[in-house]
């Protein structure tokens, strides 16, 4: 049987199981006055029944399918011809690649010989000896399970503290996944990066102040010499996320502030959700309205004024993404200029002030800590954002602050550097994950704060 | 702003009262008040600006996609070059070629042969094709078949290769455009509706490229994201929000989920990289490992979506359901679970639409590629719409800059009806309690 069969059959078994298991609290129950003896419903006997069935069976299950591939493998290969297994671990690899693609029935890159054909036989061979070998002690396994579930079904079986015991423990596994989720970032960036500083230390890489992750491939090749110097990447980041800052906190802000303090509420019914879409475009839609529209006409308005604006400036893709960010920075200052006690505007209302005169000296200093923990979840946002600069931002990178040139930031780096074939050993490849790591670091240290600064002003309302 | 104890000046005649002071300054600081209220107003008129130029540039370069200009000729399937047995082995291309000669017999030169044949698509011979194996007794006719043009031809029918310039500053040159003219003359040049571009997969010819392929890929991948996010998103807010006991444990799942929904999405892709590809060996450009760093990505929000969803429950519920005797789990399953089933709908509604538009992440595992066929299934290799996008934003043909507009405006139309879902979701649903 195949994997796919196998588990469908695995779940017809657990349906059985837990038909068997009802019946048989009934049936024990029967001689003693009736299923109200039962500690349980009898639901949660054949619940039981089954998770006794299924349980183990899907552990076995999948950790056979996550070894199988590398043991048979292993096995393949060592029986190998001695010429083959002689070769450099990199050119064996390939030989397995193409002795795999074989198997799958894909295209093969080397030629084929017998040796060759004779090592996918072989796979075949093995890969339906493991399937069948599965097959059987799956079975066995489940239905030897059902069996002793169903002998251990007495009234007194306390069946809906174990099933809930089984269900907390699924739930506790699935809000971990969050936390397996951050430890492995953490792990494979840095495990990369630990790579890149290998070769390139972590010093060159945090000031250097040059830029061209092209290697040479071979010696005597011109123009590669392969820098590693970060500083004008994040230089260009910092500058990116800079003007779209000027651009989103001052209209955001504003936005929000007309629509929680002035705006009517039919104004605000209709301004509120059209200002939400703009956070639900897909970024490549702005990479592509950047890259397109503004661009253009920032080039253009240059040239009217005489200046030289490059075709990818900062300027374009700061301000596509400047625009992005208005609606997060406009929810969240609504938030909490919303949070603020109507106490404290009618105290000022009360002394004569005026409502403008309300919002800049009472309201807004009141809501300053989370509007300033907004505003670095907005930078963040901005620092992390990758499809309008790569699509609006150019690629040399250019050690300057000037926003009418071309500058690169770390995610464009991210993607160019990875998009393609990749050979996992080169300094260029893992380069991306030490800016990756880098990139997760700052973002971390921004939200970090930006989470503990709203929760505390928050907690000062509440 | 006046200060009320501000003293008169020294040798004013009579002492000045409060109340003028304050009069005096009321005129500035009304109007300072009308200013500050302008400034919010104008706030909010330059993002709907932005919000509608956006999309009126992305309508008017794209809405001319939907449609394909098509050229008529009149074919003569011969029937000594068509097996009739092996329909596939015949020269389609060379009947079409043959026939285009025949439109214009006063073209010789090899040169100018050529780029007479340039004028229809190299889907021509495909279609001429279908056409034979669908109408077999056609063969040895004379058959007249729409077949599509050129993109060069569809762009100068549209409009968007000018005719007045000198023909070394467009596409097509004279000679090209003299012919089309002629084409148009004798009513052999049509528009019809494209519908290759909501059939075909992608293609380096923009009069062949569609975006079923994307969105194949897109819908294989959003299964696996919604099969694995939801449920693991709702239980995970089931045990925070119900059982989860208050402790540091808990505390660093809180703060690792809200991090999590702020990490940039990239930074995921790295992870799906690194881990999924590399480490456990999946399949590159696989919706399925698409659908994996999706469902990382997504989960917080879900998380945090339906945990909201379960606050809004009322305390009163649980405890009625307890008094009665149920335990804990049966209190949730039965009774706190459907009634916040709604909200964590809408919640899980939002994540996948922000799934669709995702495309930062699945650059890094490789589903970037050019994929012509159409995605069966999970592991075969795919794209998604908005890297479909990306990819042909990318290419310099300007037929495609249209297709991009127009694959911009199927997946805003996507992502509208899955909001407008969701919304609708929440208005039907939603309790006061």
């Amino acid at each position: 049987m195949s994997p796919t069969q196998l588990l469908i059959a695995l779940l017809m078994l657990a349906a059985g199981g837990f038909y068997l298991g009802r019946k048989q609290a009934f049936f024990v129950s029967s001689s003693r006055g009736g299923p109200k003896v039962l500690h349980s419903r009898p639901v949660y006997y054949g619940s039981l029944t089954a998770l006794w069935c299924a349980v183990p069976a899907l552990i076995v299950f999948s950790f056979w399918l996550a070894f199988e591939t590398s043991v048979i493998t292993s096995i393949m290969v060592s029986g190998l011809p001695e010429t083959l297994q002689q070769l450099p671990a990199d050119r064996l690899n390939l030989v397995v690649n193409d002795i795999r693609n074989l198997v799958s029935g894909n295209i093969v890159g080397g030629e084929i010989n017998s040796a060759i054909q004779a090592a996918a036989d072989h796979y075949k061979s093995l890969r339906a000896t493991s399937h069948a070998a599965l097959t059987v002690i799956i079975l066995a396994l489940a239905i030897v399970a059902i069996l002793w579930g169903r002998r251990i079904i007495t009234p007194e079986l306390r069946a809906r503290n174990h099933v809930e015991t089984v269900i907390r423990i699924l739930l506790i596994a699935c809000s971990t996944i969050a936390i397996f989720t951050t430890i492995g970032i953490v792990l494979s960036v840095l495990y990369e990066a630990i790579r890149f500083f290998k070769v390139i230390p972590l010093h060159e890489f945090l000031l250097g102040l040059e830029w061209s992750p092209q290697m040479a491939i071979r010696a005597d090749q011109v123009g590669s010499s392969g820098a590693f110097g970060a500083v004008p990447v994040f230089l260009g980041t910092m500058l990116i996320s800079f003007i779209a800052m000027c651009v989103a906190v001052p209209i955001g802000l504003m936005s929000a502030i007309y629509l929680s303090e002035f705006a009517n509420k039919t104004f605000r019914n209709i301004a509120k959700p059209l200002l939400e879409i703009l956070a639900g475009i897909p970024t490549v839609v702005y990479g592509f309205f950047a890259a397109l529209v503004v661009a253009p006409a920032i080039r253009g308005a240059g040239a009217c004024l005489g200046l030289d604006v490059s075709s990818e400036s900062a300027l374009a893709a700061g301000l596509v993404m400047g625009i992005m960010i208005i609606p997060f920075v406009s929810s969240l200052s609504d938030d909490v200029i919303n949070a603020v006690p109507q106490s404290m505007r009618d105290g000022a209302y009360g002394l004569g002030s005026t409502q403008s005169e309300t919002i800049t000296r009472v309201v807004l200093p009141a809501a300053l800590p989370g509007i300033v923990g907004g505003v670095l979840l907005a930078v963040s946002r901005a620092i992390g954002e990758t499809m309008i600069v790569v699509m609006a931002a150019g690629l040399s990178a250019n050690l300057t602050v000037n926003p009418l040139k071309t500058v690169t930031t770390v995610t464009v780096q991210i993607v160019t550097l990875l998009v393609g074939d990749q050979e996992f050993d080169s300094p260029k490849t893992l380069a991306a994950f030490a800016l990756g790591l880098m990139l997760f670091i700052i973002t971390l240290i921004l939200n970090v704060i930006a989470l503990v600064v709203v929760r505390k002003y928050r907690e000062q309302y509440e | 702003m006046n200060k009320p104890e501000s003293k008169p000046k020294t040798g004013a005649p009579a002492p000045v009262r409060t109340m003028d002071i304050v009069n005096k300054g009321l005129a500035r600081r009304y109007r300072r008040e009308r200013r500050f209220k302008a400034i919010g107003l104008i706030a909010i008129i330059a993002s709907l600006t932005f919000l509608s130029v956006l999309f009126i540039s992305i309508g008017s370069k794209g809405y001319t996609a939907f449609e394909q200009t098509m050229i008529q000729l009149d074919v003569h399937l011969d029937s000594e070059k068509i097996d009739k047995d092996n329909l596939a082995v015949a020269n389609y291309l060379g009947m079409v070629r043959t026939a285009l000669k025949k439109s214009f017999p006063e073209v010789t030169t090899r040169r100018d042969k050529r780029k007479l044949y340039r004028l229809v698509s190299t889907g021509a011979s495909y279609d001429l094709q279908d056409f034979v194996e669908k109408n077999r007794h056609e063969i040895g006719n004379t058959i007249s078949i729409w077949v599509p043009a050129d993109d060069d031809v569809d762009m100068l029918i549209k409009g968007h290769i000018r005719r007045d310039v000198p023909q070394d500053q467009r596409r097509m040159n004279d000679m090209q455009v003299s012919w089309v003219e002629h084409l148009e003359d004798q009513d052999r040049i049509k528009t019809q509706f494209n519908t290759t571009f909501f059939t075909g997969g992608d293609s380096r010819e923009p009069e062949l490229a569609g975006i079923w392929g994307a969105a194949c890929g897109s819908f294989y991948t959003l299964v696996v994201t919604l099969a694995l996010s939801f449920p693991i998103g709702v239980a995970a807010a089931v045990y925070l929000e119900e059982f989860a006991p208050t402790n540091k444990w808990t505390d660093i799942i809180e703060v690792n989920i809200n991090n999590l929904a702020a990490v940039p999405s990239i930074v995921f892709g790295l992870l799906g990289l690194a881990v999924f590809l590399n480490f456990f060996g999946l399949p590159r450009s696989a919706p399925l490992v698409g659908g994996l760093v999706l469902t990382l990505m997504t989960l917080p929000t879900i998380i945090i979506a339906s945990r909201a969803a379960l606050k809004s429950v009322p305390p009163s519920i649980r405890e009625a359901a307890l008094g009665v005797g149920a335990s804990k789990t049966q209190m949730v399953t039965h009774h706190v679970l459907p009634l916040a089933l709604p909200g964590m709908l809408t919640g899980t509604i939002i994540g996948m639409a922000q799934a669709l538009g995702e495309t930062a992440p699945l650059l890094m595992i490789g589903m970037v590629a050019f994929i012509v066929d159409i995605p069966g299934g999970f592991t075969d290799p795919s794209t998604v719409l908005p890297v479909q996008i990306f990819l042909w934003a990318d290419s310099p043909e300007r037929a495609f800059l249209e297709k991009t507009s127009a694959a911009i405006m199927v997946l805003l139309a996507f992502l509208v009806t899955m909001n407008a879902l969701a919304i609708f979701l929440r208005k039907k649903f939603e309790r006061r309690w």
